[in-house]
C-alpha cells in the first residue's frame, strides 16, 4: 500500500511482492523468540505435564516412573497437600496486601511529593532496589539471625512482657509473611513508582476545585489512575510469593507448620524423588495462578475491584 | 461549608492580599472588588502574579496575609473543595480515566446533587459536545477539551467562575470563536467570571472590567475603553495596545493644559488627562490618533505638530499600515493609517509632519522605565 502512494503507475503485483517480503521479514524477526519459547517454555511445560501423569514403573525402584495417564496424581496431591496449597495462597494474599500498603505511600512520596527534587528521587529509588545487591538467601538468613530465639530483639520482647517467655517468632505464620513481604516489596514499589511518577498532580487540584474532599480525591482520582501500577505490582508480588519455597522453609524463617506448595515441590523432587507428585503440584499451582490472575485482571480492567 | 451554593454570581473581594514564596513576593497588598455578574479580566505578563491571585481565590494557595471574601463571606481559611468556586484550568486537567460525561458530572456527584448525569448532559449540550459524551478526554481536540473543562465548571453553577488562560492553547481562529461563546455563556448564566490572561485583545474584547497587573500589584483597573484611552502608567500604555511616549520637563502650564519641551518641540496634554503636572513627565498618544502630512500644515491651536521627519519603515498589516517615522531630536513615532485609499499613503524615505489633537494626549504618572522624577 505504501508504494501506491508514490505514484499510480506502479503495477499492482509489485505491491503484492512487497507484502510478501514484509511478511518474510516479520517471520524472520519473530523466529528467535518463537524458537526460544518453543525450546525453553513449551517443551518443558509439556514434559512437566507428562511427568505429572506418570505412574511408578514395573521395577518398583524408588524414583523410577513410566508414562501413564495417571490422573489420580492430582487427586492425591490435592488430598495430601491441601493445607499447604491453601496456606500458599493465604500467605501470598496477606503478603501482597502488606506490600501494597507499605509501597503505595512510599511510591507516592517518591514519585509525586519529591518531584521537585529529582536527585533525592533517584537516590530513594536506588535504595528501594539496593537490597537486590545482596543475595536473597543471605538477607533471609540475616532476618533469621535477627529473630532467632536468643537475639536481643526477642529477649527485649520477652523481658518487656510483650511476648510470653514461651512465645517465639521464627517458625510462625507471621515470620514467614514478614519475610515474604520484605523480599518481594521492591516488585510492588517499582511499578507503582513508574505509574505515580507520571501522575498529573494538577488533577488533584481539579478534584478539590470540584468539591471532592482529600479522601474522595484519593478514591476517585489517585487510585483509579494508579490502577495499572497496582495491577502489575500485585501480579509481580503475588505470583512469585505463591510459588516461593525459601522463606517458609525450616532452614529460613519457617517451620514444618508453615510449609507452602514450593516447600512440598522441593521435598518431593529432591528428597522423596516423587517426580509425578511434584509435577502435579507445579501444574496445579500454575493453573490456579492463571485462573486467579485472569479473573483479577478482568475485574481490575473494569475497575470492579474498587 | 459556605452554605448552599448560590445559582447566581457573587461579589469577590480581596482585601490586602499578600503572597510570599521563598525568595520572592508574588503579590504585594492586593485590593480588588469584583461586583456580582461581572466579567472581570486580570491582564498582565507572565510572572505578574495574576495566576497566583486566581489560585488564592480558588483556595489552591493560601495568602501570606489578607482576606478573601466571596459574596461577603470570608473564605480565606476555607478549603478549596468547600468554596463555591469552579476553575477552568489552563491545562484543562480533565480526568483521563473518566468519560467526558463523567468528567462533567464529577462536581455534581461530590455534592450529591440529583440527576448528575442528566445535568451533565445538558451542560455538554450547552457547549455543543452532547454527541461526544461517551468519549474519553484524550480522544478530543484541544478546543473540545477546553469546552469540556468549561462545561465541567459551569454545570456546578458556581458563584464565581475562574478562568486560568483557558484559551491559551487554542489557535487564533478557535480562540476568537471561543471568546465569543464564552462571553455569550457568561451573559446567559449571569455568573461572575474572573478571567486571567496575558492576551490584551482577549481581555479588552471580553471583559467588563480589566485590571492590568505588573510585578505583583494592580497598575490600573477600569473599563477596557477607559484603560485604552487614558492609561495612567507607562506600563499600561505599552502593555495595552501601542503608544508613542515622549519625555520632557514641563515648560508651560496654562489653566487647562501643560506642555513639555522635547528637543525644542512643544507637546501638550490637557491637565485633566495628566497624572502629574510638574517636573519631568511622560506624555503619550496612540498611533492611530496621529495623522501625518506631506507638507507642513498651518500651526493650529489644539493640535500637537511635530516634524519634519523621515519615513523609516512601512509595515502592511491588512486593514492598516504601520509607519515608523524618525523625527530629529524627538525619536521614532509610530503612526497607524487605515488603508481606505491608496496604500501606502506615502513612500519610504518621504519627508512628513505628524500631528494630533491635544485631547488625545495622555500624561503618565511615571517615566517609560517605570521611575518617577521630580
Amino acid at each position: 500500500m505504501a508504494f501506491a502512494a508514490f505514484g499510480g503507475s506502479a503495477p499492482a503485483n509489485q505491491g503484492d511482492s512487497a507484502k510478501k517480503s514484509n511478511k518474510a521479514i516479520v517471520w524472520a524477526l519473530l523466529a528467535p523468540g518463537l524458537i526460544y519459547l518453543g525450546l525453553f517454555f513449551f517443551t518443558p511445560l509439556i514434559s512437566l505435564i507428562a511427568t505429572s501423569l506418570e505412574a511408578p514403573d514395573a521395577s518398583g525402584a524408588i524414583g523410577a516412573y513410566q508414562y501413564a495417564f495417571n490422573v489420580e496424581n492430582y487427586t492425591y496431591v490435592v488430598g495430601t497437600y491441601l493445607p499447604q496449597i491453601a496456606r500458599s495462597f493465604y500467605y501470598a494474599t496477606v503478603a501482597t496486601i502488606f506490600a501494597l500498603l507499605i509501597s503505595f505511600p512510599l511510591a507516592y512520596f517518591i514519585g509525586v511529593r519529591l518531584r521537585s527534587k529529582p536527585m533525592l528521587q533517584r537516590l530513594l529509588v536506588t535504595l528501594v532496589i539496593a537490597p537486590f545487591f545482596i543475595s536473597f538467601l543471605l538477607r533471609t538468613i540475616a532476618w533469621k539471625q535477627i529473630f532467632s530465639d536468643g537475639s536481643w530483639i526477642m529477649s527485649t520482647l520477652h523481658s518487656t512482657g510483650i511476648l510470653a517467655s514461651d512465645q517465639f517468632f521464627l517458625g510462625t505464620d507471621a515470620a514467614v509473611i514478614f519475610g515474604l513481604t520484605y523480599n518481594f516489596i521492591p516488585f510492588m514499589t517499582l511499578p507503582l513508582y513508574t505509574t505515580l511518577e507520571r501522575f498529573d498532580i494538577r488533577l488533584l487540584e481539579a478534584g478539590s476545585d470540584l468539591y471532592a474532599s482529600p479522601a474522595r480525591i484519593f478514591r476517585r482520582i489517585t487510585l483509579p489512575i494508579s490502577m495499572p501500577g497496582i495491577i502489575s505490582g500485585t501480579l509481580l508480588t503475588f505470583i512469585p510469593i505463591a510459588g516461593d519455597y525459601v522463606n517458609a522453609s525450616r532452614d529460613f524463617l519457617g517451620s514444618s507448620k508453615t510449609s507452602m506448595i514450593g516447600t512440598m515441590v522441593e521435598a518431593d523432587f529432591l528428597q522423596n524423588w516423587d517426580y509425578p507428585s511434584a509435577s502435579a503440584l507445579s501444574v496445579l499451582l500454575m493453573a490456579v495462578i492463571v485462573a486467579l490472575v485472569s479473573v483479577y485482571v478482568r475485574k481490575a480492567g473494569t475497575e470492579d475491584l474498587l | 461549608m459556605a452554605g448552599p451554593l448560590s445559582s447566581s454570581g457573587a461579589d469577590l473581594d480581596l482585601v490586602g492580599v499578600r503572597k510570599e514564596f521563598p525568595g520572592f513576593t508574588a503579590l504585594e497588598n492586593l485590593d480588588l472588588h469584583i461586583p456580582a455578574g461581572q466579567f472581570f479580566a486580570l491582564l498582565g505578563p507572565s510572572g505578574c502574579g495574576k495566576t497566583t491571585t486566581l489560585r488564592i481565590v480558588a483556595g489552591l494557595e493560601t495568602p501570606t496575609t489578607g482576606r478573601v471574601l466571596i459574596g461577603g463571606q470570608d473564605v480565606t481559611d476555607t478549603k478549596p473543595h468547600e468554596r463555591p468556586v469552579n476553575t477552568v484550568f489552563q491545562s484543562y486537567a480533565l480526568f483521563p480515566h473518566m468519560t467526558v460525561l463523567e468528567n462533567v458530572a464529577f462536581g455534581l456527584r461530590q455534592r450529591k446533587i440529583d440527576d448528575p448525569v442528566g445535568k451533565a448532559q445538558v451542560a455538554l449540550e450547552l457547549v455543543e459536545l452532547g454527541h461526544l459524551a461517551q468519549r474519553r478526554p484524550q480522544q478530543l481536540s484541544g478546543g473540545q477539551q477546553q469546552r469540556v473543562a468549561l462545561a465541567r465548571a459551569l454545570v456546578n453553577r458556581p458563584s464565581l467562575l475562574l478562568l486560568d488562560e483557558p484559551l491559551g492553547a487554542l489557535d487564533l481562529k478557535l480562540r476568537r470563536q471561543m471568546q465569543i461563546e464564552l462571553k455569550a455563556i457568561q451573559m446567559e448564566v449571569g455568573l461572575t467570571f474572573l478571567h486571567v490572561t496575558h492576551d490584551q485583545e482577549e481581555a479588552m474584547d471580553m471583559a467588563d472590567t480589566v485590571a492590568v497587573m505588573n510585578k505583583g500589584h494592580i497598575e490600573q483597573m477600569g473599563a477596557p475603553e477607559l484603560l485604552y484611552d487614558r492609561p495612567k502608567t507607562a506600563f499600561v500604555a505599552k502593555f495595552l495596545g501601542q503608544s508613542n511616549i515622549f519625555v520632557g520637563d514641563v515648560a508651560e502650564s496654562s489653566e487647562n493644559s501643560i506642555s513639555i519641551n522635547v528637543g525644542g518641540n512643544k507637546i501638550s496634554v490637557d491637565k485633566a488627562r495628566a497624572e502629574k503636572h510638574t517636573g519631568k513627565i511622560a506624555i503619550g498618544v496612540r498611533p492611530e490618533k496621529v495623522a501625518f502630512h506631506e507638507s507642513k500644515p498651518e500651526a493650529e491651536s489644539g493640535r500637537v505638530l511635530l516634524g519634519p521627519g523621515e519615513i523609516l519603515d512601512i509595515r502592511f498589516t491588512g486593514v492598516s499600515n504601520q509607519y515608523l517615522i524618525e523625527i530629529p531630536n524627538i525619536g521614532e513615532v509610530t503612526v497607524f493609517a487605515q488603508n481606505v485609499g491608496k496604500s501606502p499613503v506615502v513612500e519610504l524615505g518621504a519627508q512628513v509632519w505628524v500631528s494630533w489633537k491635544i485631547e488625545h494626549s495622555f500624561g503618565l504618572a511615571d517615566l517609560p522605565d517605570g521611575t518617577v522624577e521630580a
